[in-house]
């Protein structure tokens, strides 16, 4: 009842920010027809908007807009003219959905051993070395850390390739890239969790029971020291693919990230808009699914 | 915070420490001086914090450098003074960059953009986020949870994006308007005012969450019931009486909420969207050292200086805020 209830409020809240997106976008000064190579006379003009409903009130082409999402359909591009907006998000988004999601492995695969690590050893050097570099991790911005990953492994050492996503070497250094800085966040949250869990009353008890560190660390304490990091996984996905355009910028990489800022530059509509949705979507079903996640592993958790 | 709460930290914090005899009889000390308030407290606990501390006075000297800089530089932002691509020497410290303008004073001039960016910026998250989170926990019921609900929901949205949407498309329309409302030379200030106004506008969450929080602890304490009686009113209560307790926790975040706000911007400004040229910020200087990245020379000093000043600065706000919160809430230290 509780996740029916937050699924059915995702739908006005769709509603809202496409509204608002579509509202901010025919607000700014410009069309998307206005940097044309030959300047269009007034008929031509008046005509290609035409055509595309540019001329009609804007609550009549937002519900015009409205009608064709309900069938899936985004509505055609208004730069990549002899493209549909779902044909060019179809192509990038698995790109950067991949690239996304093996930057998340990486944060967690490396933040979660990291973080208890750290715990484990705390107030010792070790504790302190790696948390400095976590620190660091999380302060150094990913176009400076994609230049100098690149330096070394490409063109150094010469291991990987500079750019482009074509072979799955080509995709080490974008997703360390992206992922390093979220490694580093996941790492420092793991690490205070887990050292409040283990200085918690049943991890006590488990001691005097004579269990051992591991049995303690691994079946005990993990369970519950991992949930801040299960509820920042939400807002981190969505770093993760909203900071994946820097990214696929550095490396040239061919996801949808390079198409938002373009084409909110060139005020193409129905792309930005489409675009703008489908991040909300993507990260609002993402958070979906971290609620529930978050019910099954910590059984206290009560949904009303 | 309330004072009871520290108080009792404070007591077991002395307990742990016997065994160190010097600790503990510093921390007695501290405990027995009925004069001491909770800052001055916590100001005895961060000055023992060395990365802390030492952050504090890098920051400052850099905040100093920045504000005297025109004094002491003997070259002009956007003078040219020489070829281009100059390795650091004696004389440009960080080399020259495309244009032969010295690295150096181009650095500086980015980090005095950098620096406003964060510090306004962080202020306007602070001036939403503590009247948002205080009027829902003040307030409490049913607007609490939905002005909550809100804040979880923004939570979950690509902040970012808007952003980016936001300047872009309001960038020409806020230019034309200014230029007419204050002139040209505030007109060429518009990117700066939208990333103020944007960055601030979707920093403000975790700021609204921990007033709120805070507030909601404090709200049905006696010294609140008591103004109440003596006939004072909700915005007098809330101004006098709770938010004074609140302060500390909110310059604490603060001091991390300016670090993120900073590393947003030269996201921004490295993709072009924020500064732009002839001003600079550390994003957009690296933006343009990445620029010149090619395989046959590598100009290493367009990016390491720019790059390096800004993580190093970050690092140090980073520890700053870190020691901040240990001071204020002892709970962590054994």
């Amino acid at each position: 009842m509780f996740f029916l209830k937050r699924l059915l409020f995702l739908v006005p809240l769709l509603l809202i920010i496409s509204f608002a997106a579509f509202a901010l976008m025919h607000a700014a000064p410009g069309g998307p027809f206005d940097s044309e190579r030959a300047p269009a006379t007034p008929e031509i003009k008046r005509a290609i908007e035409e055509k595309y409903h540019l001329d009609e009130p804007l609550l009549k082409q937002y519900a015009r807009w409205l009608g064709g999402m309900v069938r899936g359909d985004f509505g055609p591009s208004l730069k990549h003219r002899s493209h549909d907006v779902g044909d060019l998000i179809a192509q990038g988004l698995p790109v950067s959905i991949s690239l996304g999601l093996l930057a998340f492995a990486v944060a967690i695969g490396l933040g979660v051993p990291w973080g208890i690590f750290m715990a484990v050893r705390r107030g010792q050097w070790s504790d302190y070395a790696w948390g400095f570099i976590s620190l660091l991790m999380v302060c150094i911005p990913g176009f400076v850390i994609g230049p100098v990953l690149v330096m070394i492994f490409a063109v150094q050492l010469q291991w990987l390739p500079v750019a482009l996503w074509d072979s799955p070497r080509h995709i080490v250094l974008p997703t360390f890239t992206l992922g390093l800085f979220f490694a580093g966040k996941v790492a420092r949250l793991m690490r205070e969790s887990m050292t409040t869990t283990l200085q918690s009353d049943f991890i006590t008890a488990a001691r005097a029971k004579g269990l051992s560190d591991s049995a303690i660390i691994f079946k005990h304490s993990l369970r519950i020291a991992i949930l801040p990091v299960i509820s920042y996984a939400g807002p981190m996905l969505a770093d993760l693919l909203t900071g994946s355009f820097v990214v696929e910028n550095i490396f040239q990489i061919p996801g949808i990230g390079v198409f938002l800022v373009n084409s909110s530059l060139n005020r193409d509509y129905t792309m930005v808009v489409g675009l703008v949705v489908l991040y909300a979507v993507l990260l609002l079903i993402l958070n979906f699914l971290v609620d529930i996640s978050y019910g099954l592993l910590d059984r206290r958790v009560k949904y009303e | 915070m309330s004072d009871e709460k520290v108080e009792s930290q404070e007591l077991s914090v002395e307990r742990k420490g016997t065994h160190a005899p010097a600790a503990a009889s510093q921390l007695s000390t501290l405990n027995f001086q009925p004069g001491l308030s909770p800052g001055q407290r916590a100001w005895r606990r961060f000055r023992r914090n060395v990365p802390a501390f030492a952050s504090l006075i890098f920051l400052s000297t850099l905040l100093l450098l920045v504000l005297l800089w025109p004094w002491i530089s003997p070259y002009a932002p956007d003078a040219i003074i020489g070829e281009q691509f100059l390795p650091p020497s004696a004389e440009h410290w960080f080399g020259t960059d495309v244009h032969g303008r010295d690295l150096l004073t181009r650095v500086v001039y980015g980090a005095q953009v950098s620096l406003l960016v964060g510090i306004v910026g962080a202020g306007v998250a602070l001036v939403i986020g503590v009247t948002w989170g205080a009027v829902a926990g003040y307030i409490g019921g049913r607007l609490d949870g939905a002005m909550m609900r809100f804040v979880d929901v923004l939570y979950s949205l690509p902040s970012i994006i808007f952003v980016i949407v936001l300047i872009t498309t309001l960038n020409e329309l806020a230019k034309g308007w200014l230029a007419r409302m204050a002139g040209p030379k505030l007109a060429a200030a518009t990117p700066l005012l939208f990333l103020f106004v944007g960055l601030g506008a979707v920093s403000w969450l975790t700021m609204a969450r921990i007033v709120r929080g805070q507030v909601l602890t404090l709200r049905h304490r006696a010294f609140v019931d008591a103004s109440r009686s003596l006939g004072a009113g909700h915005v007098r209560i809330l101004w006098q009486h709770i938010l004074p307790n609140v302060w500390g926790i909110v310059i604490v975040y603060l001091t991390l909420t300016v670090p993120s706000i900073i590393l947003y911007e030269s996201f921004l400004s490295y993709l072009g969207l924020g500064i732009q040229p002839p001003m600079a910020s550390w994003g957009s200087l690296v933006a343009e050292g990445a620029g010149q990245l090619n395989p046959i020379r590598i100009y290493w000093w367009l990016i390491a200086f720019p790059a390096g000043t800004l993580v190093v600065t970050l690092l140090a706000m980073n520890f700053l805020g870190d020691g901040l919160r240990d001071a204020w809430d002892p709970k962590g230290l054994e």
